[in-house]
Protein backbone atom coordinates (compact mmCIF):
# COMPACT_ATOMS: atom_id res chain seq x y z
CA UNK A 1 0.00 0.00 0.00
CA UNK A 2 2.66 2.48 1.01
CA UNK A 3 4.18 4.46 -1.80
CA UNK A 4 7.87 3.74 -2.09
CA UNK A 5 9.95 6.63 -3.29
CA UNK A 6 11.18 4.72 -6.31
CA UNK A 7 7.97 2.93 -7.27
CA UNK A 8 6.55 4.11 -10.59
CA UNK A 9 3.17 2.52 -10.02
CA UNK A 10 0.51 4.65 -11.77
CA UNK A 11 -1.78 6.57 -9.43
CA UNK A 12 -5.30 5.58 -8.50
CA UNK A 13 -6.82 8.07 -10.91
CA UNK A 14 -4.66 7.38 -13.96
CA UNK A 15 -6.71 6.43 -17.00
CA UNK A 16 -7.40 2.67 -16.94
CA UNK A 17 -4.84 2.46 -14.17
CA UNK A 18 -4.33 -0.67 -12.04
CA UNK A 19 -6.13 -1.26 -8.75
CA UNK A 20 -5.48 -3.80 -6.03
CA UNK A 21 -8.21 -6.26 -5.03
CA UNK A 22 -8.38 -4.72 -1.59
CA UNK A 23 -8.92 -1.19 -2.81
CA UNK A 24 -11.48 -2.43 -5.29
CA UNK A 25 -13.58 -3.89 -2.49
CA UNK A 26 -13.16 -0.79 -0.35
CA UNK A 27 -14.56 1.34 -3.17
CA UNK A 28 -17.34 -1.15 -3.88
CA UNK A 29 -18.35 -1.10 -0.22
CA UNK A 30 -18.40 2.71 -0.20
CA UNK A 31 -20.54 2.68 -3.33
CA UNK A 32 -23.07 0.41 -1.64
CA UNK A 33 -23.02 1.82 1.88
CA UNK A 34 -23.22 5.53 1.12
CA UNK A 35 -26.64 5.35 -0.59
CA UNK A 36 -27.95 3.14 2.22
CA UNK A 37 -26.69 5.60 4.83
CA UNK A 38 -28.17 8.51 2.89
CA UNK A 39 -31.46 6.67 2.68
CA UNK A 40 -31.42 5.97 6.40
CA UNK A 41 -30.61 9.60 7.20
CA UNK A 42 -33.34 11.01 5.00
CA UNK A 43 -35.93 8.52 6.19
CA UNK A 44 -35.24 9.00 9.91
CA UNK A 45 -34.80 12.76 9.76
CA UNK A 46 -38.54 13.22 9.49
CA UNK A 47 -38.33 15.51 6.48
CA UNK A 48 -40.09 13.00 4.34
CA UNK A 49 -43.42 11.33 5.03
CA UNK A 50 -43.15 7.62 5.91
CA UNK A 51 -45.43 6.64 3.03
CA UNK A 52 -43.02 8.20 0.60
CA UNK A 53 -39.87 6.84 2.07
CA UNK A 54 -39.86 4.14 4.75
CA UNK A 55 -36.78 3.70 6.89
CA UNK A 56 -34.39 0.78 6.27
CA UNK A 57 -35.51 -0.69 9.58
CA UNK A 58 -39.16 -0.89 8.62
CA UNK A 59 -38.30 -2.32 5.22
CA UNK A 60 -36.30 -4.98 7.01
CA UNK A 61 -39.10 -5.85 9.42
CA UNK A 62 -41.60 -5.88 6.55
CA UNK A 63 -39.33 -8.32 4.74
CA UNK A 64 -39.21 -10.55 7.81
CA UNK A 65 -42.97 -10.42 8.11
CA UNK A 66 -43.30 -11.31 4.45
CA UNK A 67 -40.92 -14.20 4.94
CA UNK A 68 -42.74 -15.57 8.00
CA UNK A 69 -46.38 -14.95 7.16
CA UNK A 70 -46.73 -14.16 3.51
CA UNK A 71 -44.66 -16.84 1.83
CA UNK A 72 -41.83 -14.71 0.51
CA UNK A 73 -39.91 -17.77 -0.60
CA UNK A 74 -42.78 -18.92 -2.78
CA UNK A 75 -42.99 -15.47 -4.35
CA UNK A 76 -39.27 -15.50 -5.04
CA UNK A 77 -39.38 -19.02 -6.37
CA UNK A 78 -42.17 -18.39 -8.84
CA UNK A 79 -40.59 -15.14 -10.05
CA UNK A 80 -37.21 -16.77 -10.55
CA UNK A 81 -38.95 -19.57 -12.41
CA UNK A 82 -40.81 -17.19 -14.74
CA UNK A 83 -37.80 -15.05 -15.54
CA UNK A 84 -35.51 -18.01 -16.04
CA UNK A 85 -37.98 -19.80 -18.28
CA UNK A 86 -38.65 -16.72 -20.41
CA UNK A 87 -34.96 -16.02 -20.70
CA UNK A 88 -34.00 -19.66 -21.38
CA UNK A 89 -36.65 -20.01 -24.05
CA UNK A 90 -35.23 -16.87 -25.65
CA UNK A 91 -31.72 -18.24 -25.49
CA UNK A 92 -32.67 -21.61 -26.97
CA UNK A 93 -34.06 -19.89 -30.05
CA UNK A 94 -31.83 -16.81 -30.18
CA UNK A 95 -28.52 -18.69 -30.07
CA UNK A 96 -28.96 -20.77 -33.23
CA UNK A 97 -30.86 -18.02 -35.02
CA UNK A 98 -28.29 -15.36 -34.13
CA UNK A 99 -25.53 -17.71 -35.23
CA UNK A 100 -27.22 -18.08 -38.62
CA UNK A 101 -27.83 -14.33 -38.95
CA UNK A 102 -24.21 -13.58 -38.08
CA UNK A 103 -22.88 -16.22 -40.45
CA UNK A 104 -24.99 -16.20 -43.59
CA UNK A 105 -25.85 -12.97 -45.36
CA UNK A 106 -29.21 -14.17 -46.78
CA UNK A 107 -30.44 -15.06 -43.30
CA UNK A 108 -29.26 -11.68 -42.08
CA UNK A 109 -31.14 -9.88 -44.85
CA UNK A 110 -34.21 -11.99 -44.20
CA UNK A 111 -34.40 -11.56 -40.43
CA UNK A 112 -32.41 -8.61 -39.18
CA UNK A 113 -34.59 -5.74 -40.44
CA UNK A 114 -37.65 -7.59 -39.18
CA UNK A 115 -36.09 -8.06 -35.75
CA UNK A 116 -35.00 -4.44 -35.61
CA UNK A 117 -38.59 -3.49 -36.31
CA UNK A 118 -40.12 -5.69 -33.64
CA UNK A 119 -37.63 -4.91 -30.89
CA UNK A 120 -38.84 -1.31 -30.69
CA UNK A 121 -42.35 -2.43 -29.83
CA UNK A 122 -43.02 -2.16 -26.09
CA UNK A 123 -43.47 -5.54 -24.42
CA UNK A 124 -46.25 -4.13 -22.20
CA UNK A 125 -48.34 -3.43 -25.27
CA UNK A 126 -48.35 -7.12 -26.07
CA UNK A 127 -50.16 -8.00 -22.84
CA UNK A 128 -53.67 -7.97 -24.32
CA UNK A 129 -52.54 -10.02 -27.29
CA UNK A 130 -50.69 -12.51 -25.12
CA UNK A 131 -53.77 -12.93 -22.93
CA UNK A 132 -55.86 -13.44 -26.01
CA UNK A 133 -53.53 -15.95 -27.62
CA UNK A 134 -52.01 -17.77 -24.68
CA UNK A 135 -54.48 -17.18 -21.87
CA UNK A 136 -53.74 -16.09 -18.33
CA UNK A 137 -51.78 -18.99 -16.91
CA UNK A 138 -48.02 -19.37 -16.42
CA UNK A 139 -47.37 -19.43 -20.15
CA UNK A 140 -48.51 -15.85 -20.59
CA UNK A 141 -46.07 -14.48 -18.00
CA UNK A 142 -43.21 -16.39 -19.54
CA UNK A 143 -44.31 -15.13 -22.96
CA UNK A 144 -44.09 -11.48 -21.88
CA UNK A 145 -40.57 -11.98 -20.58
CA UNK A 146 -39.71 -13.81 -23.78
CA UNK A 147 -41.03 -10.95 -25.93
CA UNK A 148 -39.07 -8.43 -23.89
CA UNK A 149 -35.82 -10.36 -24.12
CA UNK A 150 -35.73 -12.35 -27.34
CA UNK A 151 -35.43 -9.71 -30.05
CA UNK A 152 -32.58 -7.87 -28.39
CA UNK A 153 -30.87 -11.14 -27.67
CA UNK A 154 -30.95 -12.35 -31.28
CA UNK A 155 -29.31 -9.17 -32.51
CA UNK A 156 -26.63 -9.31 -29.84
CA UNK A 157 -25.84 -12.96 -30.58
CA UNK A 158 -25.57 -12.15 -34.29
CA UNK A 159 -23.22 -9.30 -33.48
CA UNK A 160 -21.07 -11.52 -31.26
CA UNK A 161 -20.70 -14.01 -34.08
CA UNK A 162 -19.93 -11.30 -36.61
CA UNK A 163 -17.18 -9.99 -34.39
CA UNK A 164 -15.07 -13.14 -34.82
CA UNK A 165 -11.95 -11.87 -36.64
CA UNK A 166 -12.01 -12.89 -40.30
CA UNK A 167 -8.36 -13.93 -40.08
CA UNK A 168 -9.45 -16.74 -37.73
CA UNK A 169 -12.01 -17.94 -40.25
CA UNK A 170 -9.72 -17.57 -43.25
CA UNK A 171 -6.88 -19.38 -41.52
CA UNK A 172 -9.22 -22.36 -41.03
CA UNK A 173 -10.32 -22.17 -44.66
CA UNK A 174 -6.73 -22.35 -45.87
CA UNK A 175 -6.26 -25.39 -43.68
CA UNK A 176 -9.09 -27.05 -45.57
CA UNK A 177 -11.91 -26.63 -43.06
CA UNK A 178 -15.43 -27.17 -44.35
CA UNK A 179 -18.29 -24.80 -43.61
CA UNK A 180 -19.56 -26.99 -40.81
CA UNK A 181 -16.09 -27.27 -39.30
CA UNK A 182 -15.64 -23.52 -39.37
CA UNK A 183 -18.89 -23.01 -37.51
CA UNK A 184 -18.14 -25.72 -34.97
CA UNK A 185 -14.41 -25.26 -34.50
CA UNK A 186 -13.91 -21.53 -35.10
CA UNK A 187 -17.04 -19.38 -34.95
CA UNK A 188 -18.58 -20.99 -31.87
CA UNK A 189 -15.51 -21.33 -29.68
CA UNK A 190 -14.32 -17.88 -30.71
CA UNK A 191 -17.66 -16.21 -29.95
CA UNK A 192 -18.44 -18.23 -26.81
CA UNK A 193 -17.05 -15.80 -24.22
CA UNK A 194 -18.95 -12.91 -25.80
CA UNK A 195 -22.06 -15.08 -25.99
CA UNK A 196 -21.92 -15.88 -22.30
CA UNK A 197 -21.66 -12.15 -21.60
CA UNK A 198 -24.66 -11.54 -23.81
CA UNK A 199 -26.57 -14.17 -21.84
CA UNK A 200 -25.61 -12.42 -18.62
CA UNK A 201 -26.72 -9.00 -19.84
CA UNK A 202 -30.00 -10.24 -21.29
CA UNK A 203 -30.77 -12.06 -18.04
CA UNK A 204 -30.71 -8.64 -16.40
CA UNK A 205 -33.17 -7.34 -18.98
CA UNK A 206 -35.43 -10.33 -18.46
CA UNK A 207 -35.72 -9.36 -14.78
CA UNK A 208 -36.78 -5.84 -15.68
CA UNK A 209 -39.82 -7.32 -17.43
CA UNK A 210 -40.91 -9.27 -14.35
CA UNK A 211 -43.28 -6.64 -12.95
CA UNK A 212 -44.82 -6.18 -16.37
CA UNK A 213 -45.26 -9.90 -16.77
CA UNK A 214 -46.90 -10.24 -13.38
CA UNK A 215 -49.44 -7.61 -14.35
CA UNK A 216 -51.09 -10.45 -16.23
CA UNK A 217 -53.54 -12.03 -13.85
CA UNK A 218 -50.89 -13.22 -11.42
CA UNK A 219 -51.55 -14.04 -7.78
CA UNK A 220 -47.99 -14.67 -6.71
CA UNK A 221 -44.48 -13.46 -7.39
CA UNK A 222 -42.29 -10.53 -6.41
CA UNK A 223 -43.66 -8.30 -9.15
CA UNK A 224 -47.21 -9.14 -8.17
CA UNK A 225 -46.41 -8.40 -4.53
CA UNK A 226 -45.06 -4.99 -5.49
CA UNK A 227 -48.19 -4.24 -7.51
CA UNK A 228 -50.43 -5.35 -4.66
CA UNK A 229 -48.46 -3.31 -2.12
CA UNK A 230 -49.00 -0.31 -4.34
CA UNK A 231 -52.74 -0.74 -3.99
CA UNK A 232 -52.48 -0.67 -0.18
CA UNK A 233 -49.80 2.03 -0.17
CA UNK A 234 -47.36 -0.30 1.62
CA UNK A 235 -44.28 1.59 0.53
CA UNK A 236 -42.01 -0.52 2.72
CA UNK A 237 -43.11 -3.65 0.91
CA UNK A 238 -42.50 -2.01 -2.48
CA UNK A 239 -39.00 -1.17 -1.31
CA UNK A 240 -38.50 -4.71 -0.04
CA UNK A 241 -39.62 -6.21 -3.36
CA UNK A 242 -37.42 -3.94 -5.45
CA UNK A 243 -34.38 -4.55 -3.28
CA UNK A 244 -34.94 -8.31 -3.35
CA UNK A 245 -35.07 -8.28 -7.16
CA UNK A 246 -31.84 -6.30 -7.18
CA UNK A 247 -30.17 -8.77 -4.82
CA UNK A 248 -31.27 -11.77 -6.85
CA UNK A 249 -29.88 -10.03 -9.94
CA UNK A 250 -26.59 -9.39 -8.20
CA UNK A 251 -26.23 -13.04 -7.26
CA UNK A 252 -27.10 -14.24 -10.77
CA UNK A 253 -24.66 -11.78 -12.28
CA UNK A 254 -21.86 -13.00 -10.05
CA UNK A 255 -22.67 -16.60 -10.95
CA UNK A 256 -22.37 -15.74 -14.64
CA UNK A 257 -19.05 -14.02 -14.03
CA UNK A 258 -17.79 -17.00 -12.11
CA UNK A 259 -18.89 -19.31 -14.93
CA UNK A 260 -17.02 -17.06 -17.37
CA UNK A 261 -13.80 -17.39 -15.40
CA UNK A 262 -14.22 -21.15 -15.08
CA UNK A 263 -15.22 -21.76 -18.70
CA UNK A 264 -12.68 -19.46 -20.35
CA UNK A 265 -9.56 -19.49 -18.20
CA UNK A 266 -7.50 -18.44 -21.23
CA UNK A 267 -9.32 -15.09 -21.24
CA UNK A 268 -8.44 -14.31 -17.68
CA UNK A 269 -4.72 -15.02 -17.86
CA UNK A 270 -2.37 -12.36 -16.72
CA UNK A 271 0.10 -12.15 -19.56
CA UNK B 1 9.78 -36.00 -54.43
CA UNK B 2 8.00 -38.31 -56.84
CA UNK B 3 9.03 -38.79 -60.44
CA UNK B 4 6.19 -36.90 -62.06
CA UNK B 5 7.22 -33.73 -60.29
CA UNK B 6 10.78 -33.93 -61.60
CA UNK B 7 9.72 -34.51 -65.18
CA UNK B 8 7.03 -31.87 -65.49
CA UNK B 9 8.33 -28.37 -65.64
CA UNK B 10 4.92 -26.84 -65.18
CA UNK B 11 5.05 -24.03 -62.66
CA UNK B 12 3.57 -24.58 -59.24
CA UNK B 13 1.46 -21.46 -59.56
CA UNK B 14 0.44 -20.07 -62.91
CA UNK B 15 -1.37 -16.77 -63.10
CA UNK B 16 -2.72 -15.86 -66.53
CA UNK B 17 -4.15 -12.47 -67.57
CA UNK B 18 -5.66 -12.17 -64.14
CA UNK B 19 -7.93 -9.24 -63.37
CA UNK B 20 -9.82 -8.21 -60.29
CA UNK B 21 -12.45 -5.52 -60.03
CA UNK B 22 -14.03 -4.78 -56.67
CA UNK B 23 -17.65 -4.04 -57.47
CA UNK B 24 -19.44 -1.27 -55.67
CA UNK B 25 -20.78 2.20 -56.23
CA UNK B 26 -17.27 3.16 -57.33
CA UNK B 27 -15.69 0.00 -58.81
CA UNK B 28 -11.98 -0.41 -58.07
CA UNK B 29 -9.72 -2.10 -60.59
CA UNK B 30 -7.43 -3.77 -58.08
CA UNK B 31 -5.53 -5.94 -60.57
CA UNK B 32 -5.22 -5.89 -64.34
CA UNK B 33 -3.65 -8.43 -66.67
CA UNK B 34 -1.35 -10.11 -64.17
CA UNK B 35 0.86 -12.85 -65.59
CA UNK B 36 3.15 -14.68 -63.22
CA UNK B 37 4.62 -18.15 -62.94
CA UNK B 38 6.01 -19.40 -59.66
CA UNK B 39 8.15 -22.53 -59.94
CA UNK B 40 8.09 -25.46 -57.59
CA UNK B 41 10.18 -24.72 -54.49
CA UNK B 42 10.62 -21.10 -55.43
CA UNK B 43 10.51 -18.17 -53.02
CA UNK B 44 8.87 -15.13 -54.60
CA UNK B 45 8.34 -11.85 -52.79
CA UNK B 46 5.81 -9.21 -53.79
CA UNK B 47 6.49 -5.54 -53.15
CA UNK B 48 4.88 -2.31 -54.28
CA UNK B 49 3.29 0.89 -53.10
CA UNK B 50 0.45 0.67 -50.62
CA UNK B 51 -2.84 -0.20 -52.29
CA UNK B 52 -1.24 -1.67 -55.42
CA UNK B 53 -2.99 -5.00 -54.95
CA UNK B 54 -0.38 -7.22 -53.28
CA UNK B 55 -2.79 -8.60 -50.71
CA UNK B 56 -5.51 -9.00 -53.30
CA UNK B 57 -3.24 -11.06 -55.57
CA UNK B 58 -2.14 -13.24 -52.67
CA UNK B 59 -5.69 -13.74 -51.45
CA UNK B 60 -6.83 -14.71 -54.93
CA UNK B 61 -4.10 -17.36 -55.10
CA UNK B 62 -5.19 -18.50 -51.65
CA UNK B 63 -8.78 -18.73 -52.85
CA UNK B 64 -9.99 -16.24 -50.22
CA UNK B 65 -10.93 -13.70 -52.87
CA UNK B 66 -12.33 -14.40 -56.34
CA UNK B 67 -10.91 -12.95 -59.54
CA UNK B 68 -13.04 -11.32 -62.20
CA UNK B 69 -11.02 -12.32 -65.27
CA UNK B 70 -8.17 -14.61 -66.29
CA UNK B 71 -7.18 -17.74 -64.42
CA UNK B 72 -5.03 -19.07 -61.62
CA UNK B 73 -3.71 -22.60 -61.64
CA UNK B 74 -2.09 -23.99 -58.52
CA UNK B 75 -0.54 -27.44 -58.44
CA UNK B 76 -2.07 -28.21 -61.85
CA UNK B 77 -5.66 -27.34 -60.90
CA UNK B 78 -7.62 -24.17 -61.52
CA UNK B 79 -8.34 -22.81 -58.10
CA UNK B 80 -11.87 -22.39 -56.84
CA UNK B 81 -11.83 -21.41 -53.20
CA UNK B 82 -9.34 -22.05 -50.43
CA UNK B 83 -7.73 -25.42 -49.81
CA UNK B 84 -5.22 -27.08 -47.56
CA UNK B 85 -2.65 -27.19 -50.38
CA UNK B 86 -2.27 -23.40 -50.05
CA UNK B 87 -1.64 -22.35 -46.46
CA UNK B 88 -1.82 -18.71 -45.50
CA UNK B 89 -0.08 -16.74 -42.75
CA UNK B 90 -1.69 -13.42 -41.85
CA UNK B 91 -0.28 -10.33 -40.21
CA UNK B 92 -2.58 -10.37 -37.17
CA UNK B 93 -5.18 -12.09 -35.04
CA UNK B 94 -5.29 -15.41 -36.78
CA UNK B 95 -4.31 -17.67 -33.86
CA UNK B 96 -7.10 -19.27 -31.87
CA UNK B 97 -6.90 -17.68 -28.42
CA UNK B 98 -8.89 -20.49 -26.78
CA UNK B 99 -6.37 -23.15 -27.83
CA UNK B 100 -2.92 -23.47 -26.40
CA UNK B 101 0.13 -23.37 -28.65
CA UNK B 102 0.33 -27.06 -29.45
CA UNK B 103 -3.42 -27.32 -30.14
CA UNK B 104 -3.21 -24.31 -32.42
CA UNK B 105 -0.47 -26.08 -34.36
CA UNK B 106 -2.47 -29.29 -34.45
CA UNK B 107 -5.65 -27.53 -35.58
CA UNK B 108 -5.52 -28.81 -39.16
CA UNK B 109 -5.14 -32.30 -37.73
CA UNK B 110 -8.45 -31.97 -35.93
CA UNK B 111 -10.12 -31.13 -39.21
CA UNK B 112 -8.84 -34.23 -40.89
CA UNK B 113 -9.49 -36.56 -38.00
CA UNK B 114 -13.16 -35.86 -38.57
CA UNK B 115 -12.99 -37.00 -42.16
CA UNK B 116 -10.41 -39.73 -42.48
CA UNK B 117 -10.12 -43.04 -40.78
CA UNK B 118 -6.76 -42.55 -39.21
CA UNK B 119 -4.80 -45.27 -37.54
CA UNK B 120 -3.25 -44.51 -34.21
CA UNK B 121 0.13 -44.59 -35.94
CA UNK B 122 -0.97 -41.70 -38.15
CA UNK B 123 -2.04 -39.72 -35.14
CA UNK B 124 1.27 -40.52 -33.47
CA UNK B 125 3.19 -39.29 -36.49
CA UNK B 126 1.11 -36.13 -36.59
CA UNK B 127 1.79 -35.27 -33.00
CA UNK B 128 5.46 -35.97 -33.70
CA UNK B 129 5.30 -33.40 -36.47
CA UNK B 130 3.62 -30.85 -34.25
CA UNK B 131 6.40 -31.27 -31.70
CA UNK B 132 9.03 -31.06 -34.41
CA UNK B 133 7.54 -27.83 -35.73
CA UNK B 134 7.42 -26.42 -32.23
CA UNK B 135 11.12 -27.16 -31.88
CA UNK B 136 11.87 -25.78 -35.32
CA UNK B 137 10.22 -22.53 -34.30
CA UNK B 138 12.29 -22.43 -31.13
CA UNK B 139 9.32 -22.70 -28.80
CA UNK B 140 9.70 -26.16 -27.24
CA UNK B 141 8.77 -24.97 -23.76
CA UNK B 142 5.71 -23.06 -24.89
CA UNK B 143 3.45 -25.95 -25.84
CA UNK B 144 0.95 -25.28 -23.06
CA UNK B 145 0.98 -21.49 -23.22
CA UNK B 146 -1.96 -19.58 -24.65
CA UNK B 147 -1.50 -17.05 -27.46
CA UNK B 148 -2.24 -14.12 -25.15
CA UNK B 149 0.83 -15.08 -23.12
CA UNK B 150 3.17 -14.88 -26.12
CA UNK B 151 4.98 -11.93 -27.63
CA UNK B 152 4.07 -10.85 -31.16
CA UNK B 153 7.09 -12.64 -32.63
CA UNK B 154 6.26 -15.87 -30.82
CA UNK B 155 2.66 -15.66 -31.99
CA UNK B 156 3.78 -15.39 -35.60
CA UNK B 157 6.05 -18.40 -35.15
CA UNK B 158 3.11 -20.40 -33.92
CA UNK B 159 1.03 -19.17 -36.87
CA UNK B 160 3.75 -20.32 -39.25
CA UNK B 161 4.03 -23.70 -37.55
CA UNK B 162 0.27 -24.11 -37.76
CA UNK B 163 0.32 -23.27 -41.47
CA UNK B 164 3.13 -25.77 -42.09
CA UNK B 165 1.45 -28.57 -40.15
CA UNK B 166 -0.59 -30.06 -43.05
CA UNK B 167 2.49 -29.92 -45.32
CA UNK B 168 1.06 -27.40 -47.75
CA UNK B 169 2.73 -27.31 -51.16
CA UNK B 170 2.30 -23.56 -51.27
CA UNK B 171 2.79 -21.13 -48.41
CA UNK B 172 1.26 -17.68 -48.82
CA UNK B 173 2.35 -14.96 -46.40
CA UNK B 174 0.87 -11.47 -46.19
CA UNK B 175 3.24 -9.17 -44.31
CA UNK B 176 3.64 -11.77 -41.58
CA UNK B 177 6.39 -9.78 -39.87
CA UNK B 178 4.84 -6.36 -40.50
CA UNK B 179 4.05 -5.82 -36.85
CA UNK B 180 7.38 -7.00 -35.44
CA UNK B 181 10.38 -4.97 -34.37
CA UNK B 182 13.58 -4.96 -36.42
CA UNK B 183 15.53 -7.47 -34.30
CA UNK B 184 12.71 -9.97 -34.14
CA UNK B 185 12.24 -9.61 -37.87
CA UNK B 186 15.87 -10.56 -38.57
CA UNK B 187 15.51 -13.67 -36.45
CA UNK B 188 12.29 -14.52 -38.29
CA UNK B 189 13.97 -14.01 -41.67
CA UNK B 190 16.62 -16.61 -40.97
CA UNK B 191 13.99 -18.88 -39.49
CA UNK B 192 11.77 -18.69 -42.55
CA UNK B 193 14.73 -19.34 -44.88
CA UNK B 194 15.57 -22.37 -42.78
CA UNK B 195 11.99 -23.59 -43.00
CA UNK B 196 12.02 -23.02 -46.74
CA UNK B 197 15.11 -25.20 -47.19
CA UNK B 198 13.78 -27.88 -44.90
CA UNK B 199 10.18 -28.09 -46.07
CA UNK B 200 10.84 -27.49 -49.76
CA UNK B 201 7.60 -25.62 -50.16
CA UNK B 202 6.80 -22.88 -52.63
CA UNK B 203 6.47 -19.49 -50.97
CA UNK B 204 4.80 -16.27 -52.09
CA UNK B 205 5.54 -13.55 -49.58
CA UNK B 206 4.02 -10.05 -49.53
CA UNK B 207 5.92 -7.27 -47.81
CA UNK B 208 6.40 -3.53 -47.95
CA UNK B 209 9.96 -3.89 -46.67
CA UNK B 210 12.27 -4.03 -49.70
CA UNK B 211 15.23 -5.30 -47.66
CA UNK B 212 13.11 -8.20 -46.46
CA UNK B 213 11.94 -8.87 -50.02
CA UNK B 214 15.49 -9.14 -51.38
CA UNK B 215 16.89 -11.07 -48.42
CA UNK B 216 14.20 -13.72 -48.60
CA UNK B 217 13.20 -13.90 -52.27
CA UNK B 218 14.71 -15.58 -55.27
CA UNK B 219 12.69 -13.16 -57.33
CA UNK B 220 11.17 -9.86 -56.27
CA UNK B 221 8.00 -8.94 -58.11
CA UNK B 222 7.20 -5.25 -58.09
CA UNK B 223 3.55 -4.27 -58.52
CA UNK B 224 2.49 -0.81 -59.63
CA UNK B 225 -0.79 0.72 -58.49
CA UNK B 226 -3.91 2.06 -60.22
CA UNK B 227 -4.56 -0.36 -61.74
CA UNK B 228 -2.52 -3.04 -59.96
CA UNK B 229 -0.14 -4.60 -62.47
CA UNK B 230 3.29 -6.19 -62.56
CA UNK B 231 5.86 -3.52 -63.20
CA UNK B 232 9.22 -5.27 -62.91
CA UNK B 233 10.45 -8.69 -61.87
CA UNK B 234 13.91 -8.65 -60.30
CA UNK B 235 15.98 -11.79 -60.18
CA UNK B 236 17.86 -11.86 -56.90
CA UNK B 237 21.45 -12.91 -57.64
CA UNK B 238 22.18 -14.40 -54.21
CA UNK B 239 22.06 -18.15 -53.71
CA UNK B 240 20.89 -20.21 -50.79
CA UNK B 241 22.56 -19.92 -47.39
CA UNK B 242 22.14 -16.18 -47.03
CA UNK B 243 23.31 -14.49 -43.86
CA UNK B 244 22.60 -11.16 -42.25
CA UNK B 245 25.96 -9.74 -43.45
CA UNK B 246 24.60 -9.92 -46.98
CA UNK B 247 22.42 -6.91 -46.24
CA UNK B 248 25.49 -4.69 -46.02
CA UNK B 249 27.11 -5.69 -49.31
CA UNK B 250 27.28 -3.27 -52.19
CA UNK B 251 25.30 -5.52 -54.49
CA UNK B 252 22.47 -5.87 -51.98
CA UNK B 253 22.31 -2.16 -51.23
CA UNK B 254 22.34 -1.25 -54.92
CA UNK B 255 19.46 -3.57 -55.59
CA UNK B 256 17.54 -2.21 -52.63
CA UNK B 257 18.06 1.32 -53.88
CA UNK B 258 16.96 0.44 -57.39
CA UNK B 259 13.75 -1.22 -56.22
CA UNK B 260 12.93 1.54 -53.75
CA UNK B 261 13.36 4.14 -56.45
CA UNK B 262 11.16 2.22 -58.80
CA UNK B 263 8.42 1.89 -56.16
CA UNK B 264 8.57 5.61 -55.60
CA UNK B 265 8.28 6.25 -59.33
CA UNK B 266 5.29 3.97 -59.71
CA UNK B 267 3.47 5.23 -56.64
CA UNK B 268 3.04 8.77 -57.98
CA UNK B 269 3.83 10.25 -54.57
CA UNK B 270 6.19 12.86 -56.05
CA UNK B 271 3.91 15.85 -55.57
CA UNK B 272 3.40 14.97 -51.93
CA UNK B 273 7.10 15.18 -51.11
CA UNK B 274 7.35 18.47 -52.96
CA UNK B 275 4.48 19.78 -50.92
CA UNK B 276 6.11 18.63 -47.70
CA UNK B 277 9.34 20.35 -48.64
CA UNK B 278 7.56 23.57 -49.39
CA UNK B 279 5.68 23.30 -46.12
CA UNK B 280 8.81 22.78 -44.04
CA UNK B 281 10.54 25.63 -45.86
CA UNK B 282 7.59 27.89 -45.14
CA UNK B 283 7.61 26.83 -41.50
CA UNK B 284 11.35 27.53 -41.31
CA UNK B 285 10.84 31.04 -42.65
CA UNK B 286 8.05 31.68 -40.20
CA UNK B 287 10.36 30.97 -37.28
CA UNK B 288 12.98 33.46 -38.32
N1 LIG C 1 -12.89 -5.61 -50.12
C1 LIG C 1 -12.55 -4.58 -50.92
N2 LIG C 1 -13.51 -3.82 -51.49
C2 LIG C 1 -13.19 -2.78 -52.30
N3 LIG C 1 -11.95 -2.43 -52.62
C3 LIG C 1 -10.94 -3.15 -52.08
C4 LIG C 1 -11.19 -4.26 -51.22
N4 LIG C 1 -10.00 -4.77 -50.83
C5 LIG C 1 -9.07 -4.02 -51.45
N5 LIG C 1 -9.62 -3.05 -52.20
C6 LIG C 1 -8.89 -2.07 -53.03
O1 LIG C 1 -8.05 -2.77 -53.91
C7 LIG C 1 -6.79 -2.13 -54.01
C8 LIG C 1 -5.69 -3.10 -53.64
O2 LIG C 1 -5.79 -3.41 -52.25
P1 LIG C 1 -4.77 -4.38 -51.53
O3 LIG C 1 -5.22 -4.53 -50.12
O4 LIG C 1 -4.61 -5.61 -52.32
O5 LIG C 1 -3.43 -3.53 -51.59
P2 LIG C 1 -2.03 -3.85 -50.93
O6 LIG C 1 -1.01 -3.75 -52.00
O7 LIG C 1 -2.07 -5.11 -50.15
O8 LIG C 1 -1.87 -2.60 -49.95
P3 LIG C 1 -1.10 -2.53 -48.55
O9 LIG C 1 0.36 -2.46 -48.87
O10 LIG C 1 -1.59 -1.23 -47.96
O11 LIG C 1 -1.46 -3.72 -47.74
C9 LIG C 1 -6.85 -0.91 -53.13
O12 LIG C 1 -7.11 0.21 -53.93
C10 LIG C 1 -8.00 -1.17 -52.20
O13 LIG C 1 -8.64 0.02 -51.86
MG1 LIG D 1 -1.93 -5.61 -48.03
Amino acid sequence: MARNGNSARPGLWSIRGPMSQRRYWIFAAIGLLVPIAAWWLIATSGFVEKVFMPAPGSVWSRTMLWLQEDNLLADMGISIYRVTMGWALSAVIALPLGLLIGTFRPVQALLEPLTDFIRYMPAVAFIPLVMLWIGIDEGSKIAIIFIGTFFQMVLMVAEDVRRVPSAQIEAAQTMGATRGEIIKLVLLPSAKPALLDTMRVTMGWAWTYLVVAELVAANSGLGYAILKAQRFLQTDKIFAGIILIGLIGLVIDQLFRLAHRKAFPWMHLKS
Amino acid sequence: MDASKVVTLAPKIRVRSLGKIFEGPRPVVALEDINLDVQDNEFVTLVGASGCGKSTLLRIIGGLEYHTSGEVIAGGRAISGPGSDRAMVFQHYSLYPWLNVIDNIRFSRRLRVNREDLTSADVERASGRADALLNLMGLPSMADAFPSQLSGGMQQRVAIARALMPRPEILLMDEPFGALDAQTREVMHDLILHVFRLEKSTIVFVTHDVEEAIYLGQRVVLLAPRPGRIDTVYKVPFGAGRRQELKHTREFLDMKKEILERIRETSGMKTDTDLLERMSRAAGQGEE
